[in-house]
């Protein structure tokens, strides 16, 4: 029997699930007990735990994270949620000098059971501060595990797994997978690290998809089983620690792998799945990426839509990988792919 | 009282003495920012606290984890690099950690653990603990952003902590008087609610004196935090066994009072001669016999560098 949930309800079950389980788990952030209750995901939390446990706090992001750091070091699980990406950047010290780097560098006397919930923001002039998606930047450090899930399932199976895990993730959720609904078990379970799953099973490209991408990915296979081009598409799910064995797999069979990032793709998680690719399976697999267009994003419409890869045009670089060269072809748009999207009035 | 304060006043300064006669060996594989000097301040602070307190601070380590109930045994292991050290020899001088004794850790990033120790305290009072947080910090800190914020959060959350800025008036070479528009550092602090005061003379007396009430005062469940502004002189350069003053930032005739008042020598008077020795003459073997072990250990397996990135479950 199936129980259809959104991604938003997927988030606030999986922390109420965690809070009512352990009561060292706390949560707190900008806005965190406000009426908006980031955009929902924290909602009844802090009327329900009370302000010790669920609360907001200054802006102050670098000392909160510090704070959540001591916090872990006494004991506590902390989630610290950030309504943009965009916002760690006044973090980075505590999350890259600290977080990553306090097992290792006292030599396993400690460790920091943190999780930073951070949404990446999209569309209706989002823009340069309020876009951004920095996974590669919590990738490149050792020490820091990175989740991205794109299903409600995953959404709640990645957070619970995550707060349960005595190292700090950073949960990268996406403002367009709040629309997302499906099948959400109503007991606690986890999306465990170092997994990733194949969405659609296909034998003439594979198509790894980050984040909304996926989304975008899987409506590309759909355009691409159209003119006869089988699309395996893969769903990462965390991206660090990162399954690449299953990207192997099938990288190996299909021999051909499009990497799209909801990121820039210069030094980004898709050059790094390109990169294990060459040195695994050398020039065997012939290999793109798509990501992000190399600028700022930009807020007025008609450059926002160029700056993001879209179902057509992935699918038209698939179409062309599989071919060895240019083709004329790019799929054109039906509606219903539309629908989800409209809900979405902005600002926020 | 004064025994212990003595004992822990002479073996801080004798630990770091011979660290600086060790380093030219080419031993100790660690920047070492020595607390010569200053070492009065975590004497006096520490004696004021349990051990179940803990303790957050900065790269100028040793005197804090040492006044702290920090292991000496492992604190060498970890400046020789061997595998007997506190981090098993992948921290070095700045990222000391005693977690059994509450030394919670050092940073090479200044102003790094001051939010630790604020986060720390907050889980105190949510445990219901009657533990109490201590962060150290330099003036240099002062200048930072975290600082601030991390000042008004304790004041907002009436946090069980305990601010102690060991103002040495400089910042590596800089002068406070560069860096710093606000004339008064504890005053500043009084800005964000925080009762602050400024102890002006560097002995673990005069700052154990001042620092207890409030540490007390705290445990019964009073509102924090408490600032307090401890002035000092560091002696030696910035980082490591060396005096500096030939660079010209700053004069002999400065330090020269600060040397004349040095609490050391303010204590050994005030103890009958034949205890004094015996405190010094057991601190001596203990050191002597640190080491050793440090120089005998071994150093970690090379195969072992990949432990520790996890904690694996």
């Amino acid at each position: 029997m199936e129980r259809i949930r959104s991604y938003v309800d997927a988030v606030v079950e999986a922390s109420d699930q965690e809070l009512q389980r352990d009561p060292s788990v706390i949560l707190f952030g900008l806005d965190v007990d406000d009426p908006k209750a980031i955009v929902g995901t924290t909602r009844g939390l802090a009327v329900k735990y009370g302000p010790a446990r669920v609360f907001g706090t200054p802006l102050s992001e670098d000392a909160m994270t510090g704070a959540a750091i001591g916090m872990a070091l006494a004991g506590l699980r902390p989630i610290h949620v950030h309504i943009r990406m965009d916002f760690l950047m006044l973090a980075m010290n505590q999350l890259v000098n600290i977080a990553a780097k306090s097992s290792y560098m006292y030599g396993g006397q400690v460790h920091l059971p943190l999780v930073v919930r951070a949404i990446v923001g999209r569309s209706w002039g989002q823009g340069a501060h309020h876009s951004q998606a920095l996974h590669s930047f919590f990738m490149h450090v050792p020490g820091l595990k990175v989740a991205a899930p794109t299903t409600p399932h995953d959404a709640k199976g990645c957070l619970i797994a995550a707060v349960r895990d005595d190292n700090p993730v950073i949960f990268m959720e996406h403002r367009l997978l709040y629309f997302e609904r499906g099948h959400v078990p109503e007991e606690p379970y986890t999306v465990l690290p170092g997994k990733a799953r194949i969405t659609a099973p296909g034998k003439d490209i594979t198509v790894v998809g980050i984040s909304h991408m996926q989304v975008e990915c899987l409506r590309a296979a759909q355009h691409l089983a159209e003119v006869g081009v089988s699309a395996e598409v893969i769903d990462p799910i965390w991206l660090q620690p990162l399954d690449m064995d299953t990207i192997f797999a099938s990288a190996a069979r299909t021999r051909r792998m499009l990497v799209v990032d909801n990121a820039w793709t210069q030094c980004g998680a898709s050059a790094e799945i390109v990169s294990r690719v060459a040195e695994t399976l050398g020039g065997e697999v012939r290999v793109r990426r798509l990501g992000f267009a190399p600028v700022t994003c930009p807020t007025t419409p008609p450059l926002e839509e160029q700056f993001y890869p879209n179902h057509q045009t992935i699918a038209k670089a698939a179409n062309d990988l599989v071919c060895g060269s240019p083709q004329g072809w790019c799929p054109t748009v039906p509606h219903d792919f539309e629908a989800a999207e409209a809900e979405f009035k902005g600002p926020f | 009282m004064i025994d212990r304060f003595y004992r822990s006043l002479y073996r801080i300064r004798r630990v770091e003495e011979e660290i600086a006669r060790i380093y030219p060996s080419d031993k100790i594989k660690s920047p070492v920012h020595l607390s010569i000097g200053q070492e009065a301040i975590a004497v006096g602070v520490c004696e004021a606290l349990r051990p179940d307190d803990v303790v957050f601070g900065t790269y100028r380590s040793h005197a804090y984890y040492l006044a702290k109930g920090g292991d000496l045994k492992a604190m060498l292991g970890e400046l020789y690099g061997k595998a007997t050290g506190c981090a098993g020899g992948r921290g070095g001088s700045m990222h000391l950690i005693d977690v059994a004794h509450g030394v919670m850790g050092a940073t090479g990033v200044v102003g790094t653990t001051i939010p630790h120790a604020v986060g720390y305290a907050y889980a105190m009072r949510y445990q219901a603990k009657d533990s109490v947080v201590v962060s150290f910090f330099g003036d240099g800190a002062v200048d930072e952003g975290v600082f601030h914020e991390s000042l008004n959060f304790a004041a907002l959350k009436r946090l069980p902590l305990v601010f102690i800025c060991e103002n040495n008036f400089y910042a590596i070479h800089t002068h406070r008087s560069a860096r710093q528009a606000f004339p008064s550092i504890h005053k500043l602090a009084e800005g964000y609610g925080i009762p602050s005061e400024c102890i002006e003379q560097c002995d673990p007396v005069c700052v154990y004196d001042r620092v207890r009430p409030a540490v007390d005062r705290l445990r019964s469940g009073g509102p924090g935090p408490y600032f307090f502004e401890c002035l000092t002189y560091r002696w030696k350069e910035h980082v490591g066994p060396n005096d500096d003053f030939k660079l010209g930032y700053r004069t002999p005739a400065e330090a020269e009072p600060w040397k004349q008042g040095d609490a050391l020598g303010r204590l050994a008077g005030m103890l009958p001669d034949h205890e004094r020795r015996r405190i010094e003459a057991e601190v001596e073997t203990e050191i002597a016999a640190a080491v050793e072990k440090a120089e005998q250990a071994p150093f970690p397996e090379p195969n072992q560098i990949m432990q520790h990135v996890f904690k694996e479950s």
